[in-house]
Parts: C-alpha cells; sequence; structure tokens
C-alpha cells in the first residue's frame, strides 16, 4: 500500500507524517504541490505546518494548488484522505469538509499533549480505534479554533461526524469541543492534533507507563490500511 | 490605473479573536470610549486598462470564493477607484 504525502510551500510535518507511515507498515510516497501527479497512491495525506506562511487565510493559497484539483477528485471518488492540523484547515477550506478554523480563543499558540475522545470510528482512518476511545496525540498550533454555523454543527453531530473531541480542556475555543471531522463516507478526516507525532516509543507523549512511550497516534495509519485491503 | 478594494471582514457573530486582543491593548491606554475592534482585510486589486462589468463580476465572484471563506467571514465591499468608469457596487 503506497499513502502519498503532500508537500506544500511551508509544510513542516511531512516527513514526520512519511515516517509515520513507514512505522504502520506502509510505502510512503512523496507528493509535490505544484504538480497535477498523484502518482498512482492509494491515499494521501495533507500534512501539517504553515503553507503560504498562512496567508490570505490558514490553508486557503494551499487549497487552490495544482495537485489538490487531482486530490478533490480524488476524496469525491472514496480515496481516503486525512488532513492534519494546516492538512485540516486545507480540508475546510476545499470545502471537503464543513465549517473553519479561526485564531485560538485565547490569542495564543499552543503546544501540549492532547487527550481526546474517539467519536467515530466509522472512517477509513478511525476504524482501529473504539468509540469512546481515550487518546492522547500532540497538539501544536495558532489557529485552531473549530466553527461552523448552529445548523451546521447540529448536523455534524446528529450523522456522527464529529469524528474527535477534546477532553480535560478545550485548547482553542472551539465550538463543541470538536477536535476532528470526517465526511459522510468515512474517507475524508481532518483533525487538529497531530497523530503523526505519536507513533513510536520514545518519541510520543508521556504515558502512565513511560515517558514518551504514547503511540496512539499510529493507529490512523494502521486504520487506513485495514480500510483499503477490505475495499481491494 | 484603476483599483478594484475588496473588503472582508469576520462575521459579525463570531469572535475575532485578533481584534479582542486589540481592544484589550487600547483600554490598557486609556482609551476607554473604545469597545469592541474587529479586524478585517482590504485587498487592492490593480487593474491593467478599465475596469468592465465582466471583470467586476469575475472580481465579485472571486471575492466570495477565495478571497474570503464565506463560512467565517463576509465581502463587505467591492468597489472601484481611481477609474474613469463609475462602476461602484456592492
Amino acid at each position: 500500500m503506497r499513502i502519498g504525502v503532500i508537500t506544500f510551500p511551508g509544510s513542516l510535518d511531512d516527513r514526520d507524517a512519511m515516517r509515520a507511515i513507514r512505522l504502520a507498515g506502509a510505502e510512503p510516497v512523496a507528493l509535490w504541490h505544484g504538480t497535477h501527479d498523484l502518482q498512482g497512491v492509494d491515499a494521501i495525506v495533507l500534512p501539517g505546518g504553515f503553507s503560504y506562511g498562512d496567508y490570505l487565510r490558514c490553508g486557503a493559497i494551499a487549497a487552490r494548488s495544482p495537485i489538490m484539483a487531482e486530490v478533490i477528485d480524488a476524496a469525491n471518488g472514496g480515496m481516503p484522505v486525512l488532513g492534519i492540523c494546516n492538512g485540516f484547515q486545507i480540508l475546510v477550506e476545499t470545502h471537503l469538509l464543513p465549517g473553519g478554523l479561526i485564531r485560538n480563543d485565547h490569542g495564543d499558540f499552543i503546544r501540549r499533549d492532547q487527550r481526546l475522545r474517539v467519536e467515530s470510528t466509522d472512517s477509513a482512518w478511525t476504524s482501529g480505534f473504539f468509540v469512546g476511545q481515550e487518546i492522547t496525540i500532540p497538539l501544536k498550533n495558532g489557529e485552531g479554533g473549530y466553527i461552523a454555523d448552529e445548523s451546521t454543527l447540529d448536523r455534524l453531530e446528529g450523522e456522527g461526524l464529529v469524528a474527535f473531541r477534546y477532553l480535560d480542556v478545550n485548547p482553542n475555543g472551539s465550538l463543541r469541543d470538536i477536535a476532528g471531522l470526517r465526511n459522510e463516507r468515512g474517507n475524508v478526516v481532518g483533525l487538529m492534533p497531530h497523530p503523526e507525532h505519536a507513533v513510536e516509543p520514545g518519541f510520543g507523549p508521556d504515558t502512565r507507563d513511560a515517558m514518551r512511550s504514547g503511540v496512539d497516534g499510529l493507529t490512523f495509519f494502521t486504520s487506513v490500511l485495514t480500510a483499503t485491503l477490505a475495499s481491494a | 490605473m484603476p483599483t478594484i478594494v475588496v473588503e472582508v471582514m469576520p462575521k459579525a457573530e463570531l469572535l475575532d479573536p485578533a481584534g479582542k486582543a486589540v481592544a484589550g491593548a487600547l483600554h490598557r491606554l486609556g482609551h476607554d470610549r473604545i469597545g469592541d475592534v474587529r479586524i478585517g482585510k482590504r485587498f487592492e486589486l490593480h487593474v491593467d486598462g478599465e475596469v468592465d462589468a465582466e471583470l467586476l463580476a469575475a472580481v465579485e465572484k472571486v471575492a466570495g470564493e477565495m478571497l474570503a471563506n464565506t463560512v467565517i467571514e463576509d465581502v463587505v465591499t467591492v468597489e472601484v477607484q481611481g477609474a474613469s468608469v463609475p462602476g461602484e457596487t456592492h
């Protein structure tokens, strides 16, 4: 299985995402924003970072880059697409996921190991979790406040499209504590926290067992392996 | 050279943390007659040649599709400045 990771100008976590894919047992494929070539990958990760320096709005210019036309087509065709942090911002700017992400309500950039509750496992990237599972993965953003109008929020809740919710604290003012979403079909998932930073013992968040031993993020990438094998 | 000015504001019902921070600083400086502050964006699109209805329509379209994200922002102004044609719209 080959999973593409798209690098935009200002992407930061593309190599971390590729490492996570490798650790999950898949083959990472580096993709470039300025092409129209998905190189025949089976799934796509839009990584974190600050594409185009967050100019205009976070993710806004990246969402209109050449390769995104192919990504939008592929996503509408059912290909698994995961947007992490800036990738989530790109997904809302393409309208593959609803709503918007604005500056954190307290105005500060935040970085913390964030507890989350898994709300939906009906997606290519979350099928390896169980509903209600509590996981810890790093969060780091300045503009992670999720907003949408009330009717959209009610629809997201009603259709079970909230994939992750913040636990303990709401770190950025996101409405209804929303940390991540999935689309109706379940192939597209976006979230602000960074699963690719919690995939290898020694380099993840602290756990009760040992410092930096958290690997809850790995399940995102092993889930998509199962999802694409099942549909193949 | 005519310029098309596009102004975008965060939606009134949404929190504007940047504006709130500026309001806090103004209040600390003693400007206690100033209440809320909201921060928007102003785009100046310089046009080669004349602005006609077709171009203005195209700019109005792209203002709502790209210059603003209408989920979180409103386009409040699209108007021509410095042109011989009056073509001002909203």
